[in-house]
């Protein structure tokens, strides 16, 4: 039931916006099928089955090269895996860039396992009908960082450059609609519908948000990553689409990390 | 006299630089064009989103403000000015539509997604934002309740054009307001204005029931 209260914390700008037509004409049945859903998914969050299939990504060998995953340095030393998602996003000095956890993962499949850049975000985010890579490495890494206090740095001038541009970017309005993140996200106590909206700027939604990503979206029936997050916000922003890894999503992710640290880290979650 | 004071103008003037400089060092600053030039590297056309949604009017830039950088009262009494001489009032004079349809606007919340079809009108979402008929309990609180919009504020041609103007553009009456223009930004059509219009004012509405 809290896990479920916290999905809802979390939702998006207007992902409502898209299903409230849907809902508006079959809200009992929408309701109704949810609540069984949840109930089936009580005893288990279906996250496990996505860092399961992350963890032996990690460890099989792949990609021209036919290396694992395990050299690759996600910042606290080759192949260490736990505790790294809560000390990301950081800079990397082979990259001569900060990166945050789906930025590192493309570049070591990339730099180490040969892949392309199209191969490796191949499929960025599943749909069902084909399963991420890239998300079900993601929920087991973020799994690895379950119990740790977030401790994002900002040692590095360029980690502090990326935490100024995510608050900046936090405020840009843009679109037809005069939206920015700040829009949704910058006051206490809000809602879209009936949906809470985490207010961003305040340490303790900053801290309940970010540390509950990534997280099962029961309506989707898919694990969704921080990636993805920003990705589908920027689409009911009506902004144009948000590239994988770009310097915007770094940038962000930055900005709200940090805002996270000293919370206790909690994903993979489940939310509604 | 006078040379004292250049002096002491000259290092006070070095000072603050000093703290700039070293300010820079700890918290960079970023400016609208670096954030800009970022977004244009990050994003790609998508549908009907096109990269030109990156490119900022004055509202945006004026408004694209975080804690304490707020622009002065001046700036923005005089954006107000500028996006209200803006409005476009229907050319027959007639501002109230159809209710029904407005309230169905109102429902909806699709319109300029790149998910979304060109071809089909937005909707204005309002009840995303806004308590609106008593029925509809599923509303969010970013924006004001508006029920009873109408019975408290009665039909007068003030409010009526009031109303719309709202609608129409919203930083017209509240500079950098969180409600998008509907009317300026070409998200509704003006029958669309209309209608949700009469929505809040036509007395045998819902709102003013």
């Amino acid at each position: 039931m809290m896990q479920w209260r916290g999905g809802a914390l979390m939702l998006g700008a207007a992902l409502v916006a898209v299903s409230v037509g849907a809902q508006a004409q079959s809200g009992g049945d929408t309701i109704k099928k949810i609540e069984e859903y949840r109930q089936a998914l009580a005893d288990g969050n279906p996250a496990d089955l996505w860092e399961a299939r992350g963890e032996d990504l990690w460890k099989q060998k792949r990609g021209p090269k036919n290396v694992s995953l395990e050299r690759c340095d996600l910042g606290k030393g080759p192949g260490v895996v736990k505790g790294a998602y809560a000390e990301l996003p950081r800079y990397f000095a082979d990259a001569d860039r900060v990166m945050d956890l789906e930025s590192r993962l493309l570049h070591c499949m990339t730099t180490q396992q040969g892949m392309t850049r199209a191969e490796a975000l191949k499929v960025p985010f599943g749909d069902g009908e084909k399963r991420s890579d890239m998300e079900a490495l993601s929920a087991y890494v973020a799994g690895e960082s379950r119990g740790v206090k977030m401790n994002v740095s900002q040692a590095h001038a360029k980690e502090r450059q990326a935490y100024a541009l995510g608050q900046k970017l936090f405020y840009y309005r843009g679109g037809p609609h005069d939206f920015a993140c700040a829009t949704c996200h910058g006051e206490a106590n809000k809602r879209i519908r009936l949906q809470d909206l985490p207010n961003l700027t305040e340490t303790k939604d900053a801290q309940k948000a970010y540390t509950t990503w990534p997280a099962y979206r029961v309506s989707q029936g898919e694990l969704r990553t921080m990636q993805w997050r920003l990705n589908d916000c920027f689409r009911q922003q009506r902004f144009p689409f948000l590239e994988f890894g770009s310097d915007t999503s770094v940038a962000l992710l930055t900005f709200l990390a940090r805002n996270a640290n000293g919370a206790e880290f909690n994903a993979p979650a489940i939310k509604r | 006299m006078k040379y004292a004071t250049h002096l002491r103008n000259a290092l006070l003037a070095a000072a603050a630089a000093a703290l700039l400089v070293s300010g820079c060092a700890s918290t960079p600053r970023v400016s609208a064009e670096q954030a800009h030039d970022v977004l244009k590297t990050s994003f790609t056309e998508r549908g009907q989103a096109k990269l030109d949604r990156l490119e900022q009017d004055d509202v945006q830039k004026t408004c694209s403000y975080g804690p304490g950088t707020a622009p002065s009262k001046e700036v923005l009494d005089a954006l107000e000015k500028a996006q209200l001489a803006a409005i476009k009032f229907p050319a027959d004079g007639k501002l109230l539509g159809d209710w029904r349809a407005g309230e169905r606007i109102a429902q909806t919340g699709t319109g300029k997604q790149y998910s979304d079809n060109a071809a089909v009108p937005s909707g204005a979402n309002c009840y995303a934002c806004h308590q609106i008929t008593p029925q509809e309990i599923s509303y969010g609180t970013i924006g004001p309740s508006l029920l009873g919009y109408g019975k408290v504020r009665g039909n007068s041609e003030a409010i009526l054009r009031y109303t719309y103007g709202k609608i129409y553009n919203s930083n017209a009456y509240t500079a950098c307001s969180n409600m998008p223009r509907f009317g300026h930004q070409n998200i509704l059509t003006e029958q669309q204005l209309k209608d949700v219009t009469a929505l809040l004012l036509d007395p045998s509405s819902p709102v003013n029931k």
